[in-house]
């Protein structure tokens, strides 16, 4: 297992190198596209290579590498287009900061043209320096279908100005998207998420990209907390706090501190600091839920139309509005939204919940076991068919007490 | 190798031998024991090098046909969507013989229902289609 250790270091910081690589060759006036694949073909023969011979500077090797296969590629090319000098002499304009390479390769691959899994696809591998296998095993789907979703991505781009500033908004909600597709695989998309949010940072004053960051953190902080050794899925009311990331914690605390003190608020910062008073709470009854609905508000005033355009925080709200005003004031606030997700498995959750805190188990159960028929994730069904299984036997239990 | 699925199903299939209430109606202790022995199962396909995958399905289905030219799909839940066959989820396993996917299947319904017996879950066997020709 040592070996895979020492290999998986080095991995991050390969990993680390691509996003600058690939920037040098783009400003270089190489085609995003081509040059994009010549750096994994270089990333796949540095991850074939470099655990027996390490080279003495990484990212010159690399760019090295990737030179040669953009050469070659164009040398076979060069036949059928006679285009390289137009192609070599247009300049880019140049970004000069390391944090602005990431934001360029940031807009490129999130551009609001692509679908979203060709986003999160080609945000993975160009700028969080995965390789196309990771990328598929991940996502649970064969390499060859990753290989093609990421090269139509590009196609996609071809033509597009890659110079005009992207959409941030589009760029954090792909992280965002990487950070919940989760830790399947080999390589943890939560982790790979944080990093690029953390860069992210680095290149931008908007609020959100730290709030966005902040979330992350303050949920990942929890992580370990989430699963017990069975793989089954432990609620946060549950949770032994004491497996909870402090430091991780603290991090995140800090970086929403700074982005709330630009005082433009956006809705992963108030996610941020929604998320922030559940980590401050040393246990489950001291959480302050009327600090949480007060964030709540903040967030349905976002939107015009909450029920409609933002219904998960309606719904995250009617949580908050039980466990202040009771659980019948919660559930009123879940019917607002039974039009737009009563086929959702997290509604009938939410109810189960409230049901529950307000002491009626036979209504918990069976919100439960609708959740559960709705469930599109194994470990949730699993763990709402337990909850019901659970709040059913209580019920039953004291009726027979009765 | 032949690969066969194993199917397990929400409804459909021969009489049930034992008839057991929706999981969320046992006991608690029972559901544990049932979900820990499909895990297990998965584990000792794969210790086997038998197991190839393993997947569920949520109990929605929508049935779809081509509406013609310049026509939308038409859906429909399906004729008697209550008591249509609806498959639950499968193991695929690549095994010696027919046998040895009965084996298994059989071990595969012998799993903990409520009281901690055996469920005796009819288990639907199918066996995939090799490209390879096999001359």
């Amino acid at each position: 297992m040592s070996h895979e250790t020492t290999r998986r270091l080095d991995e991050g910081a390969l990993r680390a190198l691509v996003p600058r690589v690939l920037v040098g060759l783009v400003r270089r006036g190489e085609d995003f596209d081509a040059a994009e694949d010549a750096l994994q073909d270089a990333l796949l023969e540095a991850l074939r290579v470099w655990p027996d011979h390490p080279p003495r500077d990484p990212r010159a090797w690399l760019s090295t590498v990737a030179t040669r296969r953009l050469v070659d590629a164009r040398r076979s090319e060069a036949a059928r287009y006679r285009r390289e000098e137009a192609t070599h002499s247009e300049p880019r304009p140049a970004a000069t900061e390391e944090g602005d390479d990431t934001l360029f390769l940031l807009f490129c691959c999130c551009h609001p043209d692509l679908a979203p899994a060709s986003q999160v696809a080609l945000t993975l591998r160009a700028v969080g320096g995965l390789t196309t296998q990771e990328i598929a095993d991940a996502f649970y789907v064969p390499e060859a279908t990753m290989a093609q979703r990421i090269s139509r991505a590009k196609r996609a781009l071809q033509g597009r100005s890659l110079d005009e500033p992207g959409d941030l908004a589009v760029v954090l909600r792909v992280l965002y998207l990487v950070y919940t597709a989760g830790h399947a695989g080999r390589v943890d998309l939560a982790d790979e998420a944080i990093r690029l949010a953390r860069q992210l940072t680095l290149a931008t004053e908007e609020p959100e990209a730290r709030g966005l960051l902040a979330l992350m953190l303050l949920n990942h902080a929890r992580l370990p907390a989430r699963f017990d050794s069975e793989g089954r899925i432990v609620t946060l009311d549950r949770q032994d706090r004491g497996l909870w990331d402090t430091r991780e914690i603290a991090e995140g605390v800090r970086v929403l501190q700074s982005a709330l003190a630009v005082q433009r608020l956006g809705r992963y910062q108030v996610e941020a600091a929604i998320a922030a008073l559940h980590d401050d709470a040393a246990s489950a009854g001291e959480t302050d839920w009327p600090q949480i609905l007060a964030w709540y508000d903040d967030l349905l005033a976002l939107t015009d139309d909450p029920v409609h355009l933002d219904p998960a925080a309606v719904l995250g709200r009617a949580v908050a509005v039980g466990h202040v005003l009771g659980a019948d004031a919660g559930l009123r606030e879940t019917e607002r939204l039974r039009e737009i997700l009563g086929e959702r498995h997290r509604w009938h959750a939410v109810r189960g919940h409230l049901h529950e805190l307000g002491g009626d188990l036979a209504a918990a159960a069976t919100a439960y076991a609708d959740a559960a028929a709705r469930a599109t994730d194994v470990a949730e069904r699993d763990h709402l068919v337990r909850q019901a299984a659970r709040a059913r036997a209580a019920d039953a239990r004291r009726t027979s007490l009765a | 190798m032949p690969k066969y699925l194993l199917l397990k199903h929400y409804r459909g299939g021969p009489e049930p031998h034992r008839a057991v209430p929706p999981m969320d109606q046992w006991a608690p202790e029972d559901v544990e024991a049932h979900m820990a022995f499909l895990k297990h199962v998965s584990e000792l396909l794969e210790k086997n090098g038998e197991y190839v995958d393993a997947q569920a399905l949520t109990p929605a289905r929508t049935w779809v046909r081509y509406g013609g030219p310049d026509a939308a799909p038409v859906t429909t839940n399906g004729p008697l969507p209550e008591t249509s066959d609806l498959v639950a989820g499968w193991y695929m396993i690549d095994v010696e013989s027919h046998e040895r996917a009965v084996e298994l299947a059989a071990y595969v319904s012998s799993e903990p229902g409520p009281g901690g017996e055996p469920l005796y879950e009819w288990i639907d066997i199918r066996e995939v289609m090799s490209d390879a020709p096999s001359d």
